[in-house]
């Protein structure tokens, strides 16, 4: 009897496919960007996030196609994510049928586009994502920074400090990722997901690491995570979307089923 | 051939909306339209809209809408979403803006110090996801559409109805909200049918043949 945690199957896209890799390397194929999306909307996913793992700047609009496309078959949120820069960009994959828009290093590069993008659209179609890991040394107290270039610069940002500084400038959503976990399947970072989710006003998601469907029940209930968002035990065809929600609902979970 | 005008004020994104109509009504014309005569010709009249209260009303005005809409609001089948199903009240705090005026009552925020649910965990504002809608009573709107389905929300104000009797549907974030309203010819819902799958497709659906009045 209330609001339903969500499970957000995540699709990286490059040149316009679905892949998949291990901490942001070893990428591997995964399929056609709208038919993953139409089968995981069949399984009953909450909401689905792309992002846009594009190097080439060549095949950059492609993204947008994919988004129109989806737009007019999926009729659930849809979040876009990667090299969004610009209030411009905003609007454009809003208008190709986007309901939120992932900001990541341009967040931290200029604070002020969150701001600008969340008065202009509406902090409910902000999402910052951080990419966090963890800094601190065995046996100290715990402690993430902020990392941009898909994990690879660390910005000497405090990452629970930075959550809560995005949610000032009007972000309306976190999408929480732990490097160290990401395509792991070890399981979310829960201190990491908790301090962060408790620190802040606005939904989280977490992401990096599930590898089985325990890990989505501890990102709920021990991250205290609001959605939590995965991408290869899904796209591999390990579980379904389904097969989640109903793990997730015996756990006690309010889920929508 | 039956006409619905979704009305563009630049608040969001109006292609969603305008997709799950034509999904479900691929007869109709879908205008996605700022033109009053457009509006009044229409057969039914959709307003959606995401974004803050003060801009809404702002942008209405530069587009000369407010009229218009007030006038479909009183004359055919209308259906608001989330923003547009706020701007028809009174007044909102958001801004702190005086509203269309087609429906008495208020739009409220989520007050912080109530946002915490049974177990003392704390509720996050926007209301942001898939939350259970409890009608109040039948309605040719929620046809096939079975009590407490769930749909999508995003929003941070809610409305607070001048009269229960207009009261369609409420939604537990932890207090009982209106999350539809039902007045003559008006229905509007503060959740996203063009973003809820097949229960949100259904309402759409039930839009486009709905005659505009309460027993269908």
């Amino acid at each position: 009897m209330g609001l339903a945690k969500r499970i957000i199957p995540c699709l990286d896209v490059t040149d316009g496919r679905v892949v998949k890799g291990v901490n942001f390397v070893a990428l591997r194929d995964a399929g056609d960007p709208v038919e993953i999306a139409r089968r995981y909307d069949e399984q009953g996913a909450d909401e689905l996030t792309f992002l846009d793992i594009t190097a080439s700047s060549d095949n950059r609009g492609l993204i947008l196609h994919i988004i129109e496309e989806v737009a007019a078959q999926v009729f659930i949120p849809l979040t876009v994510g990667g090299g969004v820069r610009a209030v411009d960009d905003v609007r454009r994959l809003l208008n190709a049928g986007a309901d939120k828009v992932g900001i990541n290093t341009a967040a931290v590069l200029n604070p002020q586009l969150v701001a600008d993008a969340s008065a202009r659209f509406g902090s409910q179609c902000i999402v910052v994502a951080i990419d966090a890991k963890q800094v601190s040394a065995a046996g100290e107290p715990l402690r993430w920074n902020v990392f941009t270039h898909g994990g690879r610069k660390d910005t000497g940002l405090d990452a629970v400090a930075w959550a809560i500084k995005m949610e000032s400038m009007g972000a309306g959503e976190i999408l929480l990722t732990s490097m160290d976990r990401d395509g792991t399947k070890i399981g979310f970072n829960l201190e990491l997901t908790r301090a962060v989710a408790d620190a802040v006003g606005v939904p989280v998601i977490a992401s990096g690491g599930v590898g089985n469907l325990d890990h989505l029940v501890d990102g709920v209930l021990k991250g205290h995570a609001d959605a939590v968002l995965a991408a290869s035990i899904f796209h591999y065809g390990e579980y379904s979307v389904e097969q989640a929600k109903r793990h997730m609902a015996q756990h006690g979970i309010e889920m929508r089923l | 051939m039956s006409s619905i005008a979704v009305v563009d004020y630049g608040m969001g994104n109006l292609r969603s909306v305008a997709k799950a109509l034509e999904h479900v009504a691929p007869d109709a014309r879908i205008l996605v339209t700022s033109d009053a005569g457009e509006i009044a010709r229409a057969d039914r009249v959709v307003f959606p809209g995401v974004g803050a209260m003060p801009d809404c009303i702002r942008e209405l005005e530069l587009r000369h809408l407010r009229k218009p809409l007030i006038e479909a609001a009183q004359t055919k089948p209308f259906l608001g979403i989330c923003l547009g199903m706020q701007a028809l009240f009174d007044f909102s705090e958001e801004g702190h803006a005086a509203g269309l005026g087609v429906l008495p009552g208020q739009v409220k925020l989520f007050p912080a110090a109530a946002m915490y649910d049974a177990g003392g965990q704390r509720l996050k504002v926007p209301h942001m996801g898939w939350n259970e809608v409890q009608q109040t009573g039948a309605h040719p709107m929620w046809a096939g559409i079975p009590d407490a389905s769930r749909f999508y929300f995003v929003h941070s104000y809610y409305v607070e109805a001048g009269h229960p009797d207009m009261v369609a549907a409420f939604t537990l974030y932890p207090f009982p909200f209106t999350s539809a309203v039902a007045a003559k010819n008006i229905f509007a819902v503060q959740f996203h049918p063009e973003k809820s799958q097949s229960a949100g497709l259904r309402l759409l659906a039930n839009f486009v043949t709905w005659d505009g009045t309460a027993a269908g």
